[in-house]
């Protein structure tokens, strides 16, 4: 084993660790900042794989789309909201017991599923070379206009709504009264 | 040698998490967190197949995802805002008005 595939696994097996570790922290952290901090984790180390498979364009994406905005909204609504302390066994230990189970069930199934198969030989044209020869941004952009443009369209249409939505859900009612309902 | 079964098993178990999240938690604010994390495992494996198929494809469908993932938390948290404002609560399992 050669000095960069090493490099290359100690990175990866540190923020997988990371990674898995962030995601418990989310299922078991009391309190809701608790949670959201441990998702920041996990998005920061998530961002170091997209790094590690050539995906820097991706990288920089998620650590300002995912760590940037979407945990920020988090952290604000939990802040604004300040709700109760979530008690860690609100459900019935049997509801947790077959949830679990059954989530258990997924993963197994689905690492069995992928270990027993093997990868298609690579036939894309965009080899490692190539992206070496082209920026990231570049090729994915241009894909994003040509080939993907009808879904590039639809995502921007889904934003479009989404932020009318968002502003028509969270606005306060002229007049209304805070319990309207019972 | 990392081969995509790693990323694609790291990605299993981040899905499963997440999933544990939805399932267990009562809190709606949680439970998102935990639909994040099933949308960034998803995005690891299109990235990881991507990466070792050459195929820029499932790096472009990562740029969808993350703009659906936007939009869905900007939706879920005004509806999470506008539910506390009307009853000062957002135990999932309370919001049953609609329930037949």
């Amino acid at each position: 084993m050669d000095l960069g595939s090493l490099t290359e696994s100690i990175v990866f097996y540190l923020f997988a660790a990371i990674a898995v570790l962030g995601a418990l922290g989310v299922v078991m952290a009391r309190s809701p900042v608790r949670s959201a901090l441990s998702l920041a984790s996990v998005f920061i180390s998530l961002a170091a794989m997209y790094v590690l498979l050539n995906a820097g364009f991706l990288a920089v994406a998620q650590i300002m789309i995912y760590a940037g905005a979407v945990l920020i909204l988090f952290l604000f609504v939990i802040m604004v909201l300040n709700p109760r302390v979530d008690v860690l066994g609100a459900r019935t230990g049997t509801q947790t017991l077959i949830a679990i189970a059954f989530t258990v069930a997924l993963a197994v199934l689905i690492i069995a599923t992928v270990s027993s198969g093997q990868i298609a030989p690579a036939t894309g044209k965009f080899t490692p070379e190539v992206l070496a020869d082209f920026q990231h941004v570049e090729i994915i952009g241009a894909l994003l206009f040509s080939e993907f443009l009808l879904p590039f369209e639809i995502a921007s249409m889904l934003l479009l709504v989404a932020i009318v939505g968002a502003m028509t859900l969270a606005r306060r009612e002229k007049g209304a009264h805070k319990n309207i309902e019972g | 040698m990392l081969t995509v079964t790693h990323y694609t098993i790291l990605s299993a178990l981040l899905f499963a998490i997440g999933a544990i999240t939805v399932l267990v938690r009562r809190n709606p604010l949680i439970m998102f967190m935990g639909i994040e994390l099933m949308l960034n495992a998803a995005n690891l494996a299109f990235v990881a197949y991507s990466h070792f198929l050459s195929d820029m494809g499932g790096q472009v469908f990562v740029f969808i995802v993350l703009t659906v993932a936007a939009a869905e938390v900007a939706v879920g948290l005004a509806l999470v805002v506008a539910i506390f404002r009307a009853r000062d609560n957002v135990d999932v399992d309370e919001i049953d008005t609609l329930r037949g």
